[in-house]
């Protein structure tokens, strides 16, 4: 394997788990439910894309021709990871959980 | 009049497709096999396939869909931003956005990318489908933001889409 691809890999690879990293410490650190949700529907996106785009430079450089099977990770990722955090939301709203003060419009009150 | 054992072509090829992708293969008998499954899921799922209305412009689709990924990364460093920066400069709020599309599809369409994009989850679709409840990580200006959806989602994909705008 090339160097130039190694780095390519370790680029993407670092990009990835850093944003999967982000999107962890948003879970942990902001203040309620809703701020909360945030983190895992975003930050995780780019995460598991840059993990995926590594993998996929890598395994086409290792073997002959291209390996796009890892685009569908994304795909189904893009798929489910809006519907999990609208039902979540959702399902929060029902049970009127408390919302952090300065959040406006509140939809109970 | 649609042939019954042949409901929906476009998603039997799009199926195929897919399986070969999940292979890694382009072999010819996995093709028939991609085909099979194509025309069989289908058939078995037809009661809970929801109408996809006909796509007007494609080239219009591929751009936006370009755009949607931009933006996509755009707004995971926005967020990621907001995470590492100090608690109490976050604006959050719940937002009620006004929908003008009818059709189910198209309207899954919007609430997904809203999810996915800048700083926002849908969070609660009013019974009678008019009204988003969007709720946001950071809006200095909420009106900016339903402005922002409706110009930037919402019309692209109501002129992609054949369907009309209530």
């Amino acid at each position: 394997m090339p160097f130039w691809i190694e780095v390519l890999v370790s680029v993407f690879l670092i990009i990835g788990s850093l944003f999967a990293l982000i999107g962890a410490i948003g879970l942990y650190r902001l203040p309620d439910f809703y701020t909360r949700l945030h983190g895992p529907t975003k930050a995780t996106t780019l995460g598991v894309g840059g993990i995926v785009i590594a993998s996929m430079i890598f395994f086409s450089s290792q073997n002959d021709g291209l390996s796009l099977h890892e685009l569908l990770i994304t795909l189904f990722l893009f798929l489910t990871a809006p519907v999990s955090a609208h039902m979540l939301a959702k399902a929060a709203m029902q049970q009127k959980l408390p919302a952090v003060e300065q959040t406006r419009g509140q939809p109970w009150d | 009049m649609k042939a019954r054992w042949l409901p929906n072509p476009a998603l039997t090829l799009m199926l195929a497709i897919l399986w070969l992708l999940l292979n890694n293969t382009l072999s010819f008998g996995q093709f028939l096999l991609g085909l099979f499954l194509g025309w069989a899921i289908p058939l078995l799922v037809r009661g809970f396939l929801v109408e996809v209305p006909r796509i007007r412009k494609p080239l219009q689709l591929c751009v936006f869909s370009l755009k949607v990924l931009f933006d996509i990364v755009v707004a995971n460093v926005h967020v990621a931003k907001l995470v590492l920066g100090p608690k109490k400069n976050l604006r959050p709020a719940f937002i009620e956005v006004p929908m003008a599309i009818e059709n189910e599809f198209v309207l899954s369409t919007l609430t997904s990318i809203i999810s996915l994009t800048p700083g926002t989850v849908s969070a609660c679709l009013s019974e009678d489908r008019q009204m988003l409840m969007v709720h946001a990580l950071d809006v200095p200006d909420v009106d900016a933001l339903i402005a922002d959806v409706k110009r930037n989602y919402e019309a692209p994909l109501l002129e992609i889409f054949e369907c009309s705008p209530t």
